[in-house]
């Protein structure tokens, strides 16, 4: 394995240091390193980051590698800066049992671009029934801490409930997709203005509220570990807030277009703007940067969601619901939380590594830029800035809701445990 | 004037004020013994109907033929659209074939604006969904502008399923650019949760409403939305807001009772209200010809005048 002298970084944004990157791990941080045999990599104006660790991600492997694979997409995490995702359980067949999140973990190991954490799902085929043998994806190699029925909500309370006590046996968290289905039935847009004016089936934010208000209250009766996926309301913001005051073990997580998007971009009836939860209102956008800012809401995961393009060319109504994300996180990050000043580069590894691979337990993931953590590391230019090109994109699915926009910074480089996957902004 | 119109909001003020004008100037032919102009000839309309409306499609049918326009049918029952062909390709089809307007009616709001993107001719919306129906709202103004007159000023209550309604959204919208004062009444559940926001009034009590109203324009209930809890019967929604003869004679004399159509007889309104004096339902229908011919003429006309060359020469 090659050494890596990484020279003059700002790591998190602070004042110039060199990394050296050796055996996998960072071997020395300070100042005028020298180090014989190690290539050397210029980062000079570059923010060294936590390789970045995406809690949401749907891989689509196995069932819809037209739309992805395990390569393809942890490529394109690679590219945006990641060395680990979580791989939601919603494939075909879905990844109830350990057969299947060993296949995906295997395949995420083959690949080799970043690491592959498949979350379990809760429930047998995301059908809201029956636990899913969650014990023994706990047990595979693929060691699942995470479970999630994401797509679904887990609706059923007693259901819930047993999931949120059983998971404390091996320290696992239910990621929760807050959505309340009867007040969702055929939704379309977030309820308000917009879907009244287009005459789209509303997606009100209390139906995300009530489950999250209903799911901390079970998490705190039971003493379980509680993760909100994909918060999206103001409100649902108000009631996280008051679970943890009150010490209950929630955590949550923000999607990059909900801190950047709002449900004005369906004017015009592109689907590439349908996604679930939906995009939701000005108001809302600024209440989840604030919480992001201020630890309310945990971390950002991308719920990265690729469709092939015949799944968008529709009419809205019929159209494929996601958007992919995983090569633009950082900059819509950067863009929404850094340039207005709520969050320093600090605060952006603390929510898109640390505090993601804490909730997801990883170990080797999220560790802090020093000697002796596994070199998992990402160097990020912050300067330039760039429009958003679908055609660019190293995900095989095209459906990027940031088409067309100018967004600052690119990834320079990851690296995984000391391998470069990006260097000078290409994939190795 | 835009290029397609698929929303009432595309026109202003003066253009909405011109396609009455040409219309009303169109609707002499109607009286005449032949009833065709040569100001389309050479043109295609495409009729693409994705959901089943013998009425709309037969009055643009008839206004496309009264202009002299040719008129292709696509009905996507039994064709390869129901066979799981896309929107896209549908209009790829269209294009090739060189249609120079479109309108379409489908079940998803929105359609004609993805459809827009794929074609080069005029789309026109002859109601998508839930969200819009402008050349209803045309017909409808151009009926009460003919009752009543100028529509500054005037008051217009729409009263009946505004939360599915795509007559109403369009209703409001031109109404509002025209200047009249929209009162929406529906019970609470048939209201979009942000109607607060659009340019008009609301009420749940028809009949505080009913004696300051110009025009009462009742929409279509479909009798599947008690089953969503929407209304708890079909009878309970008929006392509280349908026009029956009793509430009629509490509009003023010189007022107008306008529906949509197709009906629901004694359900949102009472037969003898639909048939009465008042009632301007079968009006309506002869003036969507106009109105649509109106539309037609000057997305797909150009230049030349609607009518000055006869036919006869």
């Amino acid at each position: 394995m090659t050494d890596h002298l990484i020279k003059g970084a700002r790591v998190l944004g602070g004042d110039p240091a060199d990394l050296l990157v050796r055996d996998g791990r960072i071997a020395e941080v300070g100042t005028g390193l020298d180090a014989a045999g190690a290539r050397v990599v210029d980062a000079a104006g570059l923010v060294a980051l936590p390789g970045l660790v995406d809690l949401h991600t749907h891989l689509r492997e196995p069932g819809r590698e037209d739309a992805e694979t395990v390569e393809s997409g942890t490529r394109a995490a690679a590219k945006g800066g990641y060395t680990a995702v979580h791989a939601m359980a919603n494939t075909d067949p879905v990844a109830d049992t350990a057969g299947v999140v060993e296949q995906v973990w295997r395949l995420g190991r083959e690949a080799g671009y970043c690491d592959v954490h498949p979350v379990g799902a809760v429930t047998r085929g995301i059908a809201g029934e029956q636990l899913a043998e969650l014990g023994a994806m706990a047990d595979s190699a693929a060691r699942v801490r995470v479970f999630s029925d994401d797509g679904h909500c887990v609706s059923d309370a007693v259901i819930m409930r047993r999931a949120l006590e059983y998971v404390k046996a091996f320290d696992g968290v239910v990621a929760q997709h807050a959505q309340e289905p009867r007040l969702t039935e055929g939704a379309q847009l977030n309820e308000g203005e917009m879907s009244a004016a287009l005459g789209l089936r509303g997606w009100p934010a209390v139906a995300e509220e009530a489950i999250i208000a209903r799911d901390v209250l079970l998490a705190q009766h039971v003493g379980s570990r509680l993760h909100v996926c994909h918060v999206s309301t103001a409100g649902s913001i108000d009631i996280i807030r008051w679970a943890k005051s009150k010490g209950c073990q929630v955590t949550a997580e923000v999607t990059p277009h909900h801190l950047l998007l709002t449900d004005a971009a369906a004017r015009t009836y592109d689907p590439i703007y349908k996604v679930n939860p939906p995009l939701r209102t000005a108001d809302d956008v600024t209440a989840l940067r604030h919480a992001l800012a201020d630890g309310t809401i945990d971390c950002v995961a991308t719920d990265h969601a690729p469709h092939p393009v015949e799944a968008k060319e529709t009419e809205w109504a019929v159209a494929a619901m996601g958007m992919i994300g995983l090569e633009t996180a950082l900059s819509v990050v950067q863009e929404a939380m850094v340039e207005t000043d709520l969050l320093d580069w600090a605060g952006v590894a603390d929510r898109m590594s640390f505090a993601p691979a804490r909730i997801g337990r990883l170990s080797g993931q999220g560790r802090p830029l020093e000697a002796g953590s596994p070199a998992n590391i990402t160097l990020y230019d912050p300067a330039p800035r760039r429009r958003v090109d679908p055609t660019s994109m190293t995900s095989k699915s095209r459906n990027t809701p940031f088409a067309g926009l100018d967004l600052p910074g690119r990834v320079v480089a990851t690296f995984l445990r000391g391998e470069p996957t990006v260097l000078e902004g290409k994939l190795q | 004037m835009k290029r397609h119109l698929i929303s009432a909001a595309d026109l202003s003020r003066d253009d909405a004020l011109l396609v009455l004008d040409t219309a009303e100037e169109l609707a002499q032919i109607a009286g005449r013994s032949i009833k065709k102009l040569p100001t389309l000839r050479g043109r295609t309309v495409v009729n693409l109907f994705f959901e089943d409306s013998t009425r709309t499609r037969i009055s643009f049918e008839a206004a496309a033929k009264r202009l002299s326009a040719d008129v292709i049918n696509f009905s996507a029952k039994g064709s390869s659209v129901s066979k799981g062909e896309s929107l896209k390709d549908t209009a790829l089809t269209l294009e090739a074939m060189g249609a120079d307007g479109v309108v379409i009616r489908h079940g998803a709001s929105g359609a004609p604006y993805r459809l827009a993107n794929w074609v080069r001719g005029s789309v026109v919306n002859a109601g998508d969904g839930t969200h819009e129906h402008p050349t209803q709202a045309l017909l409808d103004a151009f009926t009460m502008r003919r009752r009543l007159g100028d529509l500054e000023g005037r008051k217009i209550t729409i009263v009946g399923d505004v939360l599915h309604s795509r007559v109403a959204r369009s209703n409001v919208l031109l109404l509002d650019t025209l200047g009249a004062d929209v009162t929406l009444v529906a019970p609470p559940t048939l209201f979009p949760v942000a109607v607060d926001t659009w340019p008009c009034q609301v009420s749940y009590d028809l009949d505080a409403v009913l004696p300051k109203s110009d025009v009462v324009m009742m929409l279509r209930v479909q009798q599947e939305r008690m089953n969503a809890a929407y209304f708890p019967t079909v009878r309970e929604y008929s006392r509280r807001y349908g026009l029956d003869a009793a509430r009629m004679a509490a509009l003023p004399e010189h007022a107008i009772v306008m529906h949509p159509g197709p009906m629901n007889r004694g359900v949102e309104i009472a037969a003898e209200v639909a048939d009465s004096a008042r009632s301007t339902i079968v009006e309506q229908v002869a003036n969507g010809v106009s109105a649509r011919m109106a539309v037609l003429y000057l997305l797909l006309g150009g230049s030349e005048p609607a009518i000055g060359t006869e036919v006869s020469q």
